[in-house]
């Protein structure tokens, strides 16, 4: 990760517009979004939001105390930049023949990637990981030319018993 | 018992102790205009000539009484007029509850009739907004939104209601009793520190804003500077919290204020910032602005520390439970050599900046106003050059006495402003000043008043001219007065005696006092135009992203 990087869990309310309003309020406030995920957590009325974004203390600081205004947003946790398991999950469809694969099969298994569909013509390859090892793999697959690609932006977790959980209150 | 959806908003604005409604009927609010009908003894509605007028006057009543605002209109354009007055109450933290209509459920998203996507338009200036689709949800969705409006930093909500919600049938249980919000989330450190600055400092500086006014915070600010020794100073926003002849207040600072409000800022070694945001119109040039001087900032928004202005210990809170607290752990001081600074500075006014007494000009006639009102009106203002000179020179004496548009700088609110104020100051003699511009804005709601004889002395400043932008035109773009002179050819006083109230005209001094006198004696509303040079500024003046070094003090 760059150093000004860093990466927000965020949990609201599981409820239709809340991710208009978590969005909007970084172009409102132009801050900038690198990656946003989400998906609904173990409680089916919050949701939790991974938002990789740039900036100073300064930034970071209004990005943090701005969400927590938002009445959708119930706990906003800055990730630690170590004890995080960070995840992205990447698809990358290649058009090529049979015969240009040669060496793409090495790499899959170096990078603990898979391949999830092939014909002759085209081969799809998953792979998910920490985001400087799937750029790796990107950059590595430029070669045979990439057809279509696509990343789920990154999700994130404490390593240890710690867990994020909305505040009692609110 | 099952009662309709229409019915349960009267229901919780009942319970909310709503008795003044402000707003214009349509199709997607028919039923609960059906409602108001049979409520009418109990919750008054005033039908403006525009929703925007009607938002305005929510916000202007909010303000003048403390409570929440509400305001209704129907769905698409009259959702989308009330945008302006949304935006005009989220920026100067006004707690407003708008209530919109929509389209029934099924007609969503299918570009219906009328349908407008107002939450999705108006996210970025609510607190938070709700659309309603399921009516057993409805009586939760409106008490969170009134609660959301007033508490914390306040602000608008806006709660979007389909029709057929508003048909739909569903329980009624009345309320739970609500848990009293909490008053400051500060460790002791925080106030720890706040006292030993105060403690070590020399040339405390008082900064007080709209955030004192909204917290009922006058007396614990007086309290606070009593205590150490130290002069207030406001923000526009911040006026009327103070009353004008206080010895320990100097008045407005920022781009407009007072001469002596800002060279004493200038030379202060601790800024204590109360209840304000340091809006780049009061700063000016950030940097130079709190050379030499350490900032402490008292607000309940924790966004609003360090966002503009970094400070050195912040107390997030209520303004008036943390200054109770602050004031409680401050050891008393003077600070004798300080004291006598600041008189010196308040003593040694500019020449430049004098005005003939003895002519009609902005300064002489808002005082001629000043001196012939109740000491209970409540003023309010339009945007532009005569809203600077009211903000100058009036002397407000009552907290939300002083009802202006500062940060949106909205031309037109004063009208629908006028007429919530009123209303909200149990229809005492209510003052606007405006200006050509401003008022041909919004003039519509002349005929408001007029329908309920509301007794408002709108002066309008009429320098035939956009004189605020024409002066930054003189001042910075070298004369060019590019359509700024608009050569309106209104004939104000037959203009308002068309709507039904009465109007005057004067250009001299002279011609002022007798018109002044029919005015206040009025029942009804009154309009008096007065005529103002072209060329008049409103000074002093930091230029944008100025400092007290760049002051002007003629032109
Ligand atoms: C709705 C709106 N449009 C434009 C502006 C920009 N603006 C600020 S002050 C001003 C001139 C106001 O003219 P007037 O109401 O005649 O007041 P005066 O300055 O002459 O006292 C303008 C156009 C604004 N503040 N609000
Ligand atoms: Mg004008």
């Amino acid at each position: 990760m760059n150093s000004d990087e860093f990466i927000l869990s965020i949990l609201v309310n599981n409820e239709a517009g809340v991710l208009t309003r978590v969005s909007s309020l970084f172009s409102r406030r132009a801050f900038n979004i690198d990656s946003l995920s989400v998906g609904v957590t173990d409680d089916p009325k919050i949701s939790r939001i991974t938002i990789v974004a740039r900036g100073d203390d300064y930034v970071k600081n209004q990005i943090i105390l701005q969400l927590e205004k938002l009445h959708d947003v119930k706990k906003v946790e800055l990730m630690p930049q170590t004890g995080t398991v960070m995840r992205e999950l990447v698809l990358i469809k290649l058009n090529i023949s049979q015969e240009s694969r040669v060496g793409l099969m090495e790499a899959v298994s170096v990078f603990r990637a898979k391949v999830v569909d092939l014909t002759n013509d085209s081969v799809t390859l998953e792979i998910t990981g920490e985001r400087s090892k799937c750029n790796a793999f990107v950059e590595y697959l430029r070669a045979f030319g990439i057809a279509e690609l696509c990343r789920t932006g990154l999700t994130a977790i404490t390593r240890g018993p710690k867990t994020l959980k909305p505040d009692e209150s609110v | 018992m099952k009662i309709k959806g229409a019915e349960l908003i009267i229901r919780i604005l009942l319970e909310k102790g709503v008795d003044t409604v402000f707003g214009y009927p349509g199709g997607a609010v028919l039923n609960i205009y059906d409602e108001l009908y049979k409520a009418s003894d109990r919750i008054k509605h005033y039908t403006t000539c525009h929703e925007q007028g009607a938002s305005h006057a929510a916000d202007a009543y909010a303000r003048v009484t403390g409570k929440v605002g509400v305001v209704l209109a129907t769905s698409g354009p009259g959702a989308t007029n009330l945008v302006t007055g949304i935006a005009n109450a989220y920026l100067d933290s006004s707690p407003i509850v708008a209530i919109t209509g929509n389209v029934a459920c099924p007609a969503i998203g299918k570009d219906s009739f009328q349908e407008v996507d107002i939450t999705g338009v108006t996210m970025p200036i609510t607190k938070h907004n709700y659309i309603v689709k399921d009516v057993n949800r409805l009586a939760s969705v409106l008490r969170e939104a009134f609660e959301i409006a007033a508490s914390g930093r306040p602000g608008p909500v806006l709660v979007d209601i389909p029709k057929d919600v508003q048909q739909a049938e569903c329980e009624y249980e009345p309320a739970e009793d609500a848990v009293e919000p909490q008053q400051y989330r500060n460790g002791k450190e925080a106030f720890a520190q706040a006292v030993k600055l105060i403690s070590e400092c020399k040339r405390p500086f008082i900064y007080t804003g709209g955030g004192t006014v909204s917290s009922n915070a006058s007396k614990e600010l007086l309290a606070l500077a009593e205590k150490i020794d130290s002069p207030i100073g406001s923000s526009m926003m911040g006026l009327s919290a103070v009353s004008h002849d206080h010895p320990r207040f100097l008045g407005m600072t920022g781009m407009h204020g007072k001469l002596a409000a800002s060279r004493v800022l200038s030379e202060a070694d601790l800024l204590i910032a109360i209840g304000t945001r340091f809006s780049d119109r009061a700063t000016g040039n950030k940097v130079e602005y709190i050379k030499g001087k350490k900032v402490i900032h008292i607000d309940i928004d924790p966004s609003e520390i360090s966002k503009n202005i970094p400070a050195f210990v912040s107390l997030i809170g209520d303004v008036k439970s943390v200054l109770k607290k602050l004031v409680n752990e401050l050891p008393p001081c003077d600070r004798k050599d300080w004291h006598q600074e600041v008189e010196n500075i308040r003593n040694s006014s500019d020449r430049r900046l004098e005005k003939p007494k003895d002519e009609l000009n902005p300064q002489t006639l808002i005082q001629a106003v000043n001196r012939h009102a109740p000491k209970d009106s409540v003023v309010c203002t339009d945007v532009g050059q005569h809203q600077m000179w009211t903000a100058q020179y009036y002397e407000f004496s009552k907290p939300r006495s002083f009802v202006t548009s500062g940060g949106l700088g909205t031309m037109g609110f004063g009208m629908g402003a006028a007429i919530g104020s009123c209303l909200g100051n149990n229809r005492k003699k209510t003052i606007l000043f405006t200006s050509d511009g401003s008022f041909h804005m919004n003039m519509n709601e002349m005929v408001t008043a007029v329908s309920h004889q509301l007794p408002l002395v709108v002066v309008l400043l009429n320098n035939n001219t956009l004189g605020m932008v024409r002066q930054w035109q003189t001042l910075f773009f070298g004369c060019r007065y590019s359509n700024t002179s608009l050569e309106r050819r209104t004939d104000y006083v037959k203009l308002v005696e068309a709507f039904g109230a009465t109007g005057m005209r004067v250009s001299t001094l002279e011609e002022l006092e007798p018109a002044l006198e029919k005015a206040f004696a009025a029942k009804g509303p009154v309009l008096i135009e007065a005529a103002i040079d072209q060329d008049e500024k409103v000074l002093p003046m930091i230029p944008p992203d100025g400092t007290i070094k760049d002051i002007i003090l003629k032109a």
